[in-house]
């Protein structure tokens, strides 16, 4: 069980700063989700922490060793940490036990060690395939073993399924996941993908403009973001302006409770986030209206996925209304044009 | 390094160049510049020689109608001849790599072949079955059927590697299956095609014996009488110096040709290999053409050297003669492959993975022998030695040197091509799974240029086996390899004599063709069974 520890962390690329003072803490045998566009410099962040780059300053420690600081450059062999890069890298010239087995010393090779590795990841019968004859997630899984043949005190993983398609990613991640969770390794995950990081990480910090902006639990960073941006990124959201009071929001949709501290929001005028799967939405009857608490929109567009269905609702107010997006169970599908009542349900979040 | 402090411009900025800059590794650093102080030595002489007789004497020589005259033929000669190698070279490349050809295999071996046909030999065949050969026309035909293979092998080793997947990106862009291969394939093989092309022209600039065969002035030849007939060792220098110059022009072209393209796909994944197209109306033609190129450029030398050897059975020859002849070939040409393969590697793994002025520079550097005639090199080690180490002087390690410089541009390419399969993602992951860089250098990356290597010492063998001007300078006394023998007999017209030692250069320089062949299994070998 091993902390990796990643304080202040810059790298640039000529003149084009990449890291800016990045500060991660993975805990140990956690699965921690590194979130960010392409581009932001999760790949660099990986490569630093993996020792194929030296960073500019900052330090790198992992399981009470320093592998990096402005004294020690430990090289990537010396470092304990597995890499997965993106599209696996498997040695094109090496069977997949030779592969598996290339970290390992040449009597560890001779063992069992390999086979129970390629039992491990469910690929046994294919030990002595050449890497060109796998399919995407099988190459998937020989890196992995690979990566975990050493017995790493942290894995990092680049990105490893976005080279897989829609079916077989949701498979290998569970696989991949439990695979991890069973062997207690502290790995960090870089993804662009926040369905992702949300369903697998134990732990996930967004990287942006070379800065970690966030780091949380997934809930915590959903429910929670510090500021717009972020709350977009992890997911729609309706932004409701707010009158805050006691505690509480007053807002078109009623009061709702705020999801923070008590006194942490002092008083005045803000804006709330809602996200659409907390908006109820009930077509409304002719003759019943105000019979019932809440705002009355009209359905402008409906998105339906099978197991749930977006709604884009223009609300009914005298500035013209704006749209919401709420999201409800797929029976609960409406058509276009039908009218409708919305209320939220609490707590919301306040954003600055 | 801890200084570092983004509120400071100036410290970053230094800061910043020191940490990003990967050390080179002192191996390489070392071998490369081995390879440059080599390649250096001989032009070193050039510069000496002109110096000492004074720029004066050297400019009354240059400005005389005899050298427009020399300018004019090999200039005209060399884009003839380059032409007509890169389409006869991707032409046959693609048929054999990407096209369902009967008797692939075959083929594959047959169009390599003619790289262990000296370029005089050719000539030789050609001239002593038809005495009025001679002239512009046969000296483009003769040299293109020697020299197309050098465009040919690149090309078709870096069409073996080329990812299917972008040839396929581009059919579903719309494009035909030509605007494919123009736009395309053509593309991830240019490096290849370029750097073939401008070997076919260096060995133009260099070559010596077939232009005298055929009684053809070029600069070369120029050279050649004015040190060896005329003894004026001044005039031979100042023409070599016109022929660096336009050599030297000729590198700066191919730098703008090759781009700036590296030859590493940008995913690191297992590549896809493309499948062969049929020929279908296609096939007589092609199988035609191929028959064509291959009867001219191995069937009439073969056919002719047979002819002469069975004419001229008469003249009985001491076989000792030969077998110590053969045995001083193959001595000499097996170190300076060795030699220069071991130097490309660090030539081209620099260039490749640490790319900047000096690295880029050594690499130009290594291409530089190819345009300097065997003769200028050969004269500069003979000039080093005399001076320096007079204990070198005429011994068979200076004829391995001057081979070693000769031919390390071959070396260069064979390696360079191969390198751009080992990608530095590769090595990154074995660093990760705890090798040293050496291990990983091992493990990894020599496997993966293995095939590279392979051609690269072939190539040099080949070529070393046949070399004729630079040996006539350098063997030991009394020493006489395969060419110098043959050449003696030639000069003499007893082409009966000759025959027999040309047969047996062709012969050695086949073993290896044929392996470089097989070499190609190893990529087949990762080729799904059809």
């Amino acid at each position: 069980m091993s902390r990796l520890s990643v304080r202040d962390l810059w790298k640039g690329y000529g003149k084009r700063a990449v890291l800016q003072g990045v500060n991660l803490e993975v805990q140990p045998g956690s699965l921690t989700a590194v979130l960010g566009l392409s581009g932001c410099g999760k790949t660099t962040l990986l490569r630093v922490i993996a020792g194929f780059e030296r960073a500019e300053r900052g330090s790198v420690s992992l399981a009470r060793r320093v592998l990096e600081d402005a004294h020690t450059f430990l090289p990537a062999e010396q470092r304990g940490v597995g890499y997965v890069p993106q599209e696996g890298a498997l040695f094109p010239h090496l069977t997949v036990e030779a592969n598996v087995g290339f970290g390992l010393s040449r009597r560890e090779r001779r063992g069992h060690a390999v086979d129970e590795l390629l039992e491990m990841v469910g690929i046994a019968p294919l030990a002595r395939s050449l890497p060109n004859e796998l399919s995407g997630g099988e190459q998937q899984r020989v890196a992995l073993a690979r990566a975990l043949a050493r017995r790493p005190h942290a894995l990092l993983l680049d990105e490893p399924f976005s080279s897989l398609d829609a079916s077989l990613r949701t498979r290998v991640r569970e696989e991949v996941h439990s695979l991890l969770s069973a062997q207690g390794v502290t790995t960090v995950l870089v993804t662009h993908d926040q369905e992702e990081a949300l369903s697998l990480a134990d732990d996930v910090a967004v990287l942006r403009d070379g800065v970690i902006v966030q780091q949380g639990a997934p809930a915590d960073l959903y429910e929670r973001p510090t500021d717009e941006r972020l709350a977009r990124f992890l997911g729609a959201v309706n932004l409701i302006d707010a009158d805050f009071k006691d505690g509480t929001a007053r807002t078109p949709l009623g009061a709702l409770a705020l999801r923070v501290e008590q006194g942490a929001v002092g008083y005045g005028a803000g804006v709330v986030m809602v996200r659409p799967e907390q908006l109820d939405v009930r077509p409304r009857t002719e003759g019943a209206d105000g019979l019932r608490a809440g705002l009355g929109g009209r359905v402008e567009q409906c998105r339906y996925y099978g197991h749930d269905a977006l709604l884009h609702i223009r609300t009914e107010q005298p500035n013209g209304g704006e749209v919401l997006l709420a999201r409800v169970h797929g029976e609960q599908a409406l058509p276009v044009g039908t009218p409708v009542t919305i209320a939220a349900r609490g707590p919301v979040t306040p954003l600055h | 390094m801890s200084t570092f402090a983004p509120a400071q411009p100036v410290t970053s900025r230094l800061t910043r160049t020191w940490s990003g800059r990967r050390r080179w590794p002192l191996v390489s650093a070392v071998g490369a510049t081995v390879a440059a102080a080599l390649v250096l030595l001989p032009l070193a002489f050039l510069v000496i020689q002109a110096q000492q007789s004074g720029w004066g004497e050297v400019e009354r020589l240059l400005l005389r109608h005899t050298v427009v005259v020399l300018l004019w033929n090999t200039v005209r000669l060399t884009l003839a001849c380059t032409v007509l190698c890169a389409v006869l070279g991707v032409g046959a490349a693609w048929c054999v790599e990407r096209t369902a050809l009967p008797l692939r295999r075959l083929w594959a071996v047959a169009l390599v072949l003619p790289l262990g046909i000296p370029d005089f030999v050719v000539g030789f065949g050609w001239v002593s079955l038809e005495p009025g050969l001679h002239g512009y026309l046969a000296a483009v035909m003769i040299m293109t059927l020697s020299l197309y293979p050098l465009v040919y092998l690149p090309t078709r080793i870096a069409l073996a590697s080329v990812d299917a997947g972008l040839e396929e990106a581009a059919r579903s862009l719309g494009l035909s299956s030509w605007q494919t291969f123009w736009r395309v394939t053509l593309r991830q093989v240019r490096p290849a095609v370029v750097g073939g092309c401008l070997l076919v022209t260096l060995g133009l600039l260099a070559e010596y014996g077939a232009f005298e065969i055929v009684q053809y002035q070029t600069f070369t030849v120029a050279i050649f009488t004015e040190f060896k007939l005329g003894f004026d060792a001044v005039g031979a220098c100042a023409l070599s110096l016109v022929l660096v110059l336009v050599s030297a022009a000729v590198l700066g072209g191919e730098r703008a040709l090759a781009g700036r393209g590296r030859a590493w796909r940008s995913g690191s994944g297992v590549r896809r290999i493309a499948p062969r197209v049929s020929l279908g109306g296609w096939a007589a033609p092609v199988l035609a053409g191929l028959t064509a190129l291959s009867g001219l450029a191995l069937g009439v030398p073969i056919g002719s050297l047979v002819y002469w050897m069975l004419r001229g059975s008469s003249s009985t020859l001491p076989s000792s003669s030969i077998l110590a002849a053969v045995g001083h070939t193959a001595e000499f040409s097996a170190a300076a492959a060795a030699v220069s393969t071991a130097l490309a590697v660090p030539v081209t793994a620099l260039a490749m993975r640490h790319r900047n002025r000096v690295t880029l520079l050594i690499e130009r550097l290594a291409y530089l022998p190819m345009a300097l005639p065997g003769l200028v090199i050969a004269l500069g080690l003979v000039s080093f030695s005399v001076r320096y180490a007079l204990a070198l002087y005429q011994s068979s390690l200076e004829l391995i040197v001057a081979y070693s410089i000769l031919f390390l541009p071959l070396a260069v390419v064979g390696v360079r091509s191969a390198m751009g399969q080992a990608s530095p993602r590769l090595e990154e992951v074995g660093r990760s799974l705890g090798c040293r860089p050496a291990a990983v250098w091992r493990r990894v990356t020599l496997p993966l240029i293995a095939p590279g290597l392979g051609a690269a010492f072939a190539l040099v063998f080949i070529s070393s086996a046949t070399e004729l001007t630079a040996t006539l300078l350098l063997r030991p006394t009394g020493v006489n390899t395969l060419a110098t023998q043959f050449w003696s007999y030639t000069t003499d017209f007893s082409y009966g004599a000759a025959a027999p030692y040309a047969a047996l250069m062709v012969a050695i320089s086949a073993v290896p063709a044929y392996l470089l062949s097989r070499r190609m299994s190893t990529l087949a070998r990762m080729r799904p069974e059809t």
